[in-house]
């Protein structure tokens, strides 16, 4: 089809805006984090003077190398176990013909919709008493929590797409169940399960309210809540430098991921929505 | 083997299939159960357990800094909650954060879910642009929009050539965080229309640009009726999410200037004050605020749904 110039200028300037819409706060933080703390306070949009001292500041701080550790650390353990569990709750689903499992999908649903303040106040509060507070674990379980209603879904979204017959035409072929499975299921679910996978991730990475409640040091602080501790020079002046350059480091790998996966990002997200 | 193969399409259960259950069918019950037990188990143990302990400890005064007073005061927390003027502006505070965000969303997410679904050039690129700020973390967005208003580092305000820091008027406070909440969840609501989007075929559109109908009346008389579902489920994802508000209103001011929400309140019952019995109240009152929210929407989805059919 040919397009007219008109529709080509029209796009051009819808897509314009959507990349600097979307792009604006991120080269933002950016060039804080590059600024001079003689320049920071000076407003321009880029840095007049541009300096690495913010970046070889924090990562000669443990408050910061620590969070990052705690925050890579839990994140990985919480979406790994989040997902094999899921994957268990949707291969059911999708298949298996069981009562209760109408009962497991609203009650997923329930948990998504469930507001995580309504039990900051307890898991405080038990926590402390059986020592899991400010440990990988005092984060770990309330992440897989709400992040299992999103992986179930997303997962048996994805299941219920997977021509299952294949299974049993590899055994009348004359390969063992162990074999059909791992040859010809598993690389069909593979993409399903990774797409889960990263969004799962993506919700650990980004929890602030369970970090800044459950955690108090930089046993298992992550960097969300260490960013907003951070000390200041004096009592009145913000670390804007510090958390600017700490910001940029969190954002990066987030920044690869989307660009890298976005096509399937975008297929978990729908698929979990639709369906669910 | 042959058996097997029978589970995968869906069974209509027969009348009678209850009576007598096939060992096969039963042993699917079992595996059925226990491969979604673990995942069951942890969400019942970390979600139902603790919204009832809260509910405990909201009928008792435990305050941990007196752990000797402690005692069962009945409804005595709600009373001091539901009374007290502070939890009445926090709630239409967050009833501002969550209607304004949300209204704009739907508006700016429908023209991005349309331009996603539409684009001519360059959709792989576009659409992995626009997603980045839904996976950017919260807390990072929130200070990047801080530090873009705030008047001595900030660009807006030079920009704009402002004398006076806008974040510390309520008016400037409410705007910048509604403006970092909206650039921070369109992408994710835009995600979601992008999928109702899909499901619109292109046939229709097609019938009636024949028939003569123009552009923006086929968004209106098709499109928009056959996305309803989407949207209803968008809006509810996302009400629930936005009526929720916490880290965006902690980074910028923890609440000053008119902004404290319920969620910051309850968090300053519960980790400031070590007030757990009243936080606790205000989380109880705020997860039943959820609840109706939610049964409110889902209300609406039977509403909906009826006249279309479409059991999804």
């Amino acid at each position: 089809m040919k397009r007219s110039p008109r529709e080509i200028t029209g796009w051009s300037a819808a897509i314009a805006i959507v990349v600097i819409a979307s792009l604006i706060p991120i080269v933002w933080i950016i060039s804080l984090s590059f600024k001079d703390p003689s320049t920071i306070a000076d407003g321009s949009f880029l840095p007049t003077k541009w300096t690495w001292t913010n970046y070889s500041g924090i990562f000669k701080q443990s408050l910061f190398t620590d969070a990052l550790r705690n925050s890579i650390g839990i994140a990985l353990i919480a979406t790994l176990i989040s997902v094999v569990l899921a994957c268990f709750a949707a291969y059911a689903i999708a298949r298996l013909d069981f009562p209760g499992k109408r009962l497991i999908l609203v009650f997923a649903l329930a948990i998504a919709m469930f507001p995580p303040i309504s039990i900051v106040g307890p898991l405080y509060n038990m926590w402390r008493n059986i020592g899991l507070y400010d440990t990988w674990p005092g984060l770990i379980i309330p992440y897989m929590t709400f992040a299992l209603p999103l992986a179930i879904f997303t997962l048996s979204a994805f299941f219920r797409e997977i021509p299952w017959e294949l299974e049993q035409a590899a055994q009348v072929d004359g390969a063992t169940p162990f074999q059909a499975f791992f040859k010809v299921i598993a690389p069909l679910a593979a993409p399903g399960v990774f797409t889960t996978a990263i969004l799962v991730f993506l919700f650990c990475w980004n929890d602030f309210v369970f970090a800044v409640s459950l955690t108090s040091t930089s046993k298992a602080e992550t960097v969300p809540a260490a960013i907003a501790s951070f000390p200041g020079a004096s009592q009145f002046t913000a670390p804007i430098g510090s958390i600017a350059a700490a910001a940029v480091v969190v954002t990066i790998p987030i920044i690869i991921i989307v660009l890298l996966f976005q096509r399937r990002i975008v297929a978990g997200l729908t698929a979990g929505a639709v369906k669910g | 083997m042959s058996a097997t193969a029978a589970t995968n399409q869906p069974v209509t259960p027969a009348p009678s299939r209850k009576r007598h259950l096939t060992e096969r069918a039963r042993a699917e019950r079992r595996l059925g159960w226990s491969l979604v037990a673990p995942a069951g188990i942890v969400m019942i143990a970390v979600s139902i357990y603790p919204i009832v302990y809260a509910f405990v400890l909201s009928l008792q005064r435990a305050d941990l800094r007196f752990p000797a007073a402690n005692k069962f005061i009945g409804l005595d927390n709600y009373k001091t909650v539901l009374t007290s003027p502070l939890w009445w502006q926090d709630v239409w505070h967050t009833v501002v954060l969550t209607v304004i965000p949300v209204s704009l969303e739907l508006v700016i997410g429908m023209a991005l879910a349309l331009i996603m679904h539409r684009v001519i050039f360059g959709r792989g690129p576009v659409r992995a642009i626009a997603l980045i700020p839904y996976g950017i973390v919260t807390v990072v967005a929130a200070y990047s929009w801080r530090y873009a208003w705030e008047a001595d580092s900030g660009w807006i305000p030079h920009l704009l050539g402002l004398k006076s820091d806008p974040l510390t008027s309520t008016f400037g406070s409410y705007l910048a965080i509604i403006v970092s909440e909206v650039w921070k969840t369109t992408p994710f609501m835009a995600l979601l229309l992008l999928g109702g989007l899909a499901l619109v075929p292109d046939e229709l559109h097609e019938a009636a640009k024949v028939d003569g109908a123009t552009a923006w009346q086929r968004f209106w008389r098709i499109t928009i009726p056959l996305m309803k579902p989407a949207i209803l489920v968008a809006l509810l994802f996302r009400t629930l999410d936005a009526f929720r508000i916490f880290d965006t209103v902690y980074i910028f001011n923890q609440g000053a200037h008119g902004t404290e929400t319920v969620s910051i309140l309850a968090y300053n019952q519960l980790l400031n004050r070590l007030n757990l019995g009243l936080g606790s109240a205000v989380s109880v009152l705020i997860f039943l605020m959820v609840a109706l929210i939610a049964f409110l929407f889902i209300k609406g989805f039977g509403a909906a749904a009826a006249p279309g059919g479409g059991e999804r």
